[in-house]
C-alpha cells in the first residue's frame, strides 16, 4: 500500500475549477457554522457546568434571536441556491459549437464513437481546447457517465439520449467511472479518458482504423434495412422524406408539433406508432432488436447528415404532410408557448 | 413535580408490568405498550447488530482497493442487506416504535395507546416482514441496492426481488399502524390539563414523525407492489423495454423515501429535546418554534424528493424547484440546532452519559445537515452525487443523528423502562468511543467522496486506499462502540443499581410514576397544570 493521501482530485476541465471554488465556500460555511456551535456547547458546558452555589436561570426564549438564525441561514441558502442553480445550468447545456462524440453504455463497458468513424471502449480521447459533447444512451439499466476530473456526471438511460459535456484543459489519463449501480461487475465498469493536445488529437483520428464516417456507415445500414424504399424524397413515398428533418418541428397527425431531435428520431425507429407523422399511415414495422444503439446514432447522424447537405429542405417538398413555409413560424410559436406536450425547453432530451 | 430525596435509597416497587404476568404468552399476547415497546426493542436491536455485521464486512472488503475478499455479487448483496435491514428494519421504527411506544402514553398521562391490539398488530407484522427479510438473506440475499433502482431491479438481477419488496411492505404496513396510534392517541388521550403548548417535545416529533409515516408509506407500497409486479408480469410501467420509464420509478420510491429520511430523523430531535432540556435543568429555549419545526420539516419534507434526481435526467428547471425547497428544509432543522444550543445558556449543565450523547447529536448532525446543503446545492451535486460523499453524509444524519439520539434516548429511559441504573462509567466510554469511531469512520468518507470515489464500487482505484483503511479502522472503533452497551445494559438487568422514579430529576409524566411502571401506567388521571420543562421551580437536581 503506497501512502497517497490526495484531498482534491485532478482539474482537468474548465468548470472544475468553478465546481472547486463553490465547494471551497460551502467547506468555508459548513466549518464555520459547525465550529460556531461546537465551540458556543464547550463554552457552556464549561462556564454553566453544574455548580452546588448557582441554579440554572429559566429563559423562554426570544423572537428576535429566532428571527435572526431564520433569516440569516435562509439568506445564506439562498446565496448557495443561486450559485448551485447558475453553476448546473452551465454544466448542463451544452454549447452549440462542441466536437459531438457518441456513448453506450452496457453491462459492464463503455463504447464510444466518433463522427469520423473511429471507435474505442472503455477509453475516449479527447482533445483540449474545445467543448465536446457526449451523447449517451444504454443498451440495458440505468449507467452513469463520471469523470471527477472534469466534474461532470450524467446518469445514462436506456431510453433516451442524455448529453453531458465539458472543455478539456489538461492533456493526461483521467478515470471514468460509472456511478450508478448497475450490478454484479459495477466496480468494474471503469475507463480512461485520455486528453491530448488538438494536434495529438489528429494524429490520433488519422491513426484510427474506421470503416468510414459515422454518418456513411448510417447510409449503408439505411440501404440494408430497406428504409429507403419509403422514406424517398418523391410525392409517391409511403413514409415522410428525411431530408432537412432533423432539428425542425414535425406535425402529428393528432395535431401536436414535435421537434425532429435525437430522441424522436430513434423512438421512431423503434418504436413508430408512437408518433405518427400527420398525412401518413401507421404501417412501419419497428426495428426493435434489429438495430443496436451504435447502428440508431449511425443512422441519426445520416438523417442529420441530410440536414446539412439541403440548405433549404422546404422547397424540396414533395408530400402533402410537410410544412409549408408559413406553417413554420406559427409551429415555432406554438413550441414556445408550450402548449403541447412536445419537449419543454430546458428539458434533457 | 415530584422531589427525590437522596438520602433514601430508592426500592423497586414490589408489582410492575414486568412482573405483573410471566410466562411466553404473557409476552406474545400482551396488549400493554411497555411491552411491547420491549417486543421492539429485542427485534430491533437484532436487526441493528445484523445489519453491522454486513457494514463489518463491506468495510472489510474495503481495506484494499482489489476485490478480493468477496465476489461481486456478495459484496453487492451486503450493501444491500445492510441497506434494507438498517433503514427498513432498524432505523425507521428505531426510536418511535421502542422509546415512542414507552414513553409517549406516559408522557400524555395515559393508560395506553389508542389502540392496543392495533400496536400489537403492528409489531406482528413487522416481525412477518423481517420473516420475509431474513428469507430472502437464507435463500441467497438480493443485490438491488436499497434503492432498488429499475430496469435493474426489475429486469437484469436474479434475485429474490418480489420477495424482498413483500418484507419491506409489512415493515411499512407495521410504520403505518404505529403512526396511525401515536396521532390518534395524542389527539384524544392527552390528560386533563395537558394543552398542546404543554406537550413534551417528544411528543410534537414523534406526532409529526407520524403524519409522515401515515401519508408517505402508502406510497412505498404501492411502489414496491408495481416494482413486484414488473418484475414478474413485465407489466411496462417502469422497464423501457415494455414501454416503461425508469426515472417513474425513481420519482414513485423518493416520494416516500425522502420523507422516510425525515422519519427516520424527527424522533430523534424529539429525544434530543428531551436530553438537553434535563441535564441544562432548563426550560427548552423558543418552545413553539421547537415544536413548530417538527412540522415544518414534515410538511417541507414532502416536497425535496427529486434532489436525489439532479443527474438522473430530469427537467433542469424542476431540478431548480427541487433544489430550492430542500434549501427551505434546512431552514427548520437549524432552528432546532440554534434552539438547543440556546438552552443549554446559564443552565446548569451535568455531563451524564445521555448528555454526551445529546451533545454529540447537535454536533454530527449539524454537520450532516450542513453536507445535505451542499449535496442540494445543484452545481455542487453533479459531482459528489452517487459517490461516497453522499454515504458520508447519509450517515452523518442517521448514525451521527440518529443512532446517537437513539442510544441517549436509551440511556435516559433506561431506568424508566427496567428500574435500573446503567453503570455510569462504562456507559460514559462508550459513548465517546463511539464519538470518535464515528468521525473516524465517515469523515475519511467525505474526501474520499469529492476525489470522485463512486458508492457500491467492490474494487476502487489504488489511490483512495489510504482513506479507505482509515474508514476501515474506525469501524473497528466504532463495533466496539456499540457492543459496550449491549455489554453492560444487559449486566444491570441484574446488577444495576435501583433506579427510583426519578433518578434525573426530570419534568415529564413519565418521571412521576415508578420504575418500572405499574401495568396500567397511573393510579389515578394526572392533572397538568404547567408548561413542559418547568426546571427551576422545585425539581431537584441531577444527583
Amino acid at each position: 500500500m503506497q501512502f497517497k493521501l490526495p484531498l482534491f482530485p485532478e482539474q482537468a476541465s474548465s468548470v472544475a475549477i468553478q465546481v472547486d471554488a463553490f465547494y471551497l465556500f460551502l467547506v468555508l460555511i459548513t466549518t464555520f457554522f459547525s465550529l460556531l456551535i461546537a465551540l458556543l456547547i464547550l463554552f457552556f458546558i464549561i462556564r454553566y457546568r453544574q455548580r452546588p452555589d448557582r441554579e440554572a436561570e429559566q429563559i423562554h426564549g426570544s423572537t428576535l434571536l429566532e428571527i435572526v438564525w431564520t433569516v440569516i441561514p435562509l439568506g445564506i441558502s439562498m446565496v448557495i441556491f443561486i450559485w448551485g442553480a447558475v453553476l448546473y445550468y452551465h454544466i448542463e447545456n451544452p454549447p452549440a459549437n462542441a466536437l459531438e462524440i457518441y456513448g453506450v453504455g452496457k453491462q459492464w463497458m463503455w463504447k464510444f464513437q466518433h463522427p469520423g468513424g473511429q471507435r474505442e471502449i472503455n477509453t475516449l480521447h479527447v482533445p483540449t481546447g474545445r467543448p465536446v459533447k457526449v451523447t449517451l444512451i444504454s443498451q440495458d439499466v440505468i449507467h452513469d457517465f463520471f469523470v471527477p476530473a472534469f466534474r461532470v456526471k450524467n446518469d445514462v438511460l436506456p431510453n433516451r439520449y442524455v448529453y453531458s459535456w465539458f472543455t478539456p484543459t489538461v492533456p493526461g489519463s483521467y478515470h471514468l467511472f460509472c456511478s450508478q449501480y448497475c450490478g454484479t461487475k459495477h466496480s468494474a465498469m471503469i475507463g480512461e479518458v485520455v486528453v491530448l493536445k488538438p494536434d495529438d488529437y489528429a494524429a490520433w483520428l488519422a491513426n484510427g482504423k474506421a470503416e468510414g464516417s459515422l454518418a456513411s456507415m448510417g447510409e449503408k445500414l439505411f440501404q440494408e434495412f430497406g428504409c429507403v424504399t419509403c422514406h424517398r424524397p418523391d410525392s409517391g413515398a409511403r413514409g415522410p422524406n428525411l431530408q432537412g428533418l432533423y432539428g425542425r418541428p414535425v406535425r402529428l397527425s393528432d395535431n401536436r408539433v414535435v421537434v425532429a431531435d435525437d430522441n424522436y428520431i430513434r423512438e421512431s425507429i423503434l418504436n413508430p406508432n408512437a408518433k405518427i407523422v400527420s398525412g401518413f399511415q401507421p404501417i412501419m414495422p419497428t426495428f426493435q432488436g434489429v438495430v443496436s444503439e451504435e447502428g440508431l446514432i449511425q443512422i441519426t447522424e445520416y438523417i442529420k447528415h441530410l440536414s446539412s447537405q439541403e440548405s433549404d429542405p422546404l422547397n424540396n417538398r414533395t408530400t402533402p404532410t410537410e410544412l409549408r413555409d408559413n406553417e413554420v413560424p406559427t409551429i415555432q410559436q406554438e413550441l414556445q408557448q408550450g402548449n403541447q406536450p412536445a419537449p419543454t425547453p430546458g428539458k434533457k432530451p | 413535580m415530584s422531589t427525590v430525596t437522596t438520602t433514601v435509597k430508592p426500592v423497586m416497587p414490589a408489582k410492575h408490568y414486568l412482573n405483573d404476568n410471566y410466562g411466553i404468552r404473557s409476552w406474545l399476547l400482551t396488549k400493554d405498550h411497555k411491552r411491547i415497546a420491549i417486543l421492539y426493542l429485542v427485534s430491533l436491536t437484532f436487526f441493528f447488530f445484523l445489519g453491522g455485521i454486513f457494514a463489518a464486512l463491506i468495510r472489510l472488503e474495503l481495506l484494499t482497493p482489489q476485490g478480493d475478499l468477496f465476489q461481486s455479487d456478495t459484496y453487492n448483496k451486503l450493501f444491500t442487506m445492510h441497506g434494507v435491514n438498517m433503514v427498513f428494519f432498524f432505523l425507521v421504527p428505531s426510536v418511535p416504535a421502542t422509546l415512542g411506544n414507552f414513553v409517549l402514553p406516559l408522557m400524555v398521562g395515559a393508560k395506553d395507546l389508542a389502540f392496543p391490539k392495533i400496536n400489537l398488530l403492528s409489531w406482528y407484522i413487522y416481525m412477518v416482514g423481517a420473516f420475509f427479510s431474513l428469507a430472502t438473506m437464507v435463500s441467497g440475499g438480493v443485490d438491488t441496492g436499497w434503492t432498488f433502482y429499475t430496469p435493474l431491479s426489475s429486469g437484469y438481477l436474479r434475485t429474490h426481488v418480489a420477495l424482498m419488496a413483500v418484507g419491506i411492505i409489512m415493515a411499512g404496513f407495521s410504520s403505518i399502524f404505529t403512526g396511525l396510534n401515536f396521532i390518534v392517541t395524542v389527539h384524544r388521550m392527552r390528560a386533563p390539563g395537558l394543552t398542546w403548548g404543554r406537550l413534551p417535545l417528544f411528543v410534537w416529533s414523534n406526532y409529526a414523525t407520524s403524519l409522515i409515516m401515515i401519508l408517505a408509506t402508502p406510497v412505498l407500497a404501492i411502489t414496491l407492489i408495481l416494482l413486484a409486479l414488473e418484475t414478474v408480469f413485465h407489466i411496462g410501467v417502469f422497464d423501457p423495454k415494455y414501454g416503461g420509464d425508469p426515472v417513474l420509478f425513481q420519482h414513485m420510491f423518493w416520494f416516500y423515501s425522502h420523507p422516510a429520511v425525515y422519519i427516520m430523523i424527527l424522533p430523534g430531535m424529539g429525544v434530543i429535546s428531551e436530553l438537553i432540556t434535563c441535564f441544562s435543568r432548563k426550560r427548552v429555549f423558543g418552545y413553539s418554534f421547537v415544536a413548530f419545526s417538527s412540522i415544518a420539516i414534515a410538511v417541507f419534507g414532502f416536497l425535496v424528493w427529486a434532489h436525489h434526481m439532479f443527474v438522473a435526467g430530469i427537467s433542469q428547471y424542476s431540478a431548480m424547484v427541487f433544489s430550492l425547497l430542500s434549501m427551505a428544509v434546512a431552514i427548520p432543522s437549524a432552528v432546532k440546532v440554534f434552539n438547543w444550543t440556546a438552552t443549554m445558556y446559564k443552565g446548569s449543565i451535568s455531563l451524564k452519559t445521555p448528555m454526551l450523547y445529546a451533545l454529540g447529536f447537535i454536533g454530527l448532525f449539524t454537520i450532516g445537515g450542513l453536507t445535505g446543503i451542499m449535496l442540494a446545492a445543484l452545481g455542487m451535486d453533479v459531482h459528489v452525487h452517487d459517490t461516497y460523499f453522499v454515504i458520508a453524509h447519509f450517515h452523518y444524519v442517521m448514525v451521527g443523528g440518529m443512532v446517537t439520539a437513539y442510544l441517549g434516548g436509551l440511556h435516559f429511559w433506561w431506568p424508566k423502562i427496567t428500574g435500573r441504573m446503567y453503570p455510569e462509567a462504562p456507559a460514559k466510554l462508550a459513548a465517546l468511543i463511539t464519538f470518535i469511531g464515528f468521525n473516524l469512520t465517515f469523515f475519511p468518507q467525505f474526501i474520499l467522496g469529492y476525489l470522485g470515489m463512486p458508492r457500491r464500487y467492490h474494487s476502487y482505484p489504488e489511490e483512495f486506499q489510504v482513506l479507505n483503511v482509515l474508514s476501515s479502522a474506525g469501524a473497528s472503533v466504532l463495533a466496539v462502540g456499540f457492543l459496550l452497551p449491549l455489554i453492560y445494559f444487559l449486566w444491570s438487568l441484574k446488577y444495576g443499581e435501583v433506579a427510583g422514579d426519578n433518578p434525573w430529576g426530570a419534568t415529564g409524566l413519565e418521571w412521576q410514576i415508578a420504575s418500572p411502571p405499574p401495568t396500567h401506567n397511573f393510579h389515578e388521571v394526572p392533572v397538568v397544570t404547567e408548561e413542559p420543562y418547568a426546571y427551576g421551580e422545585g425539581v431537584a437536581g441531577v444527583h
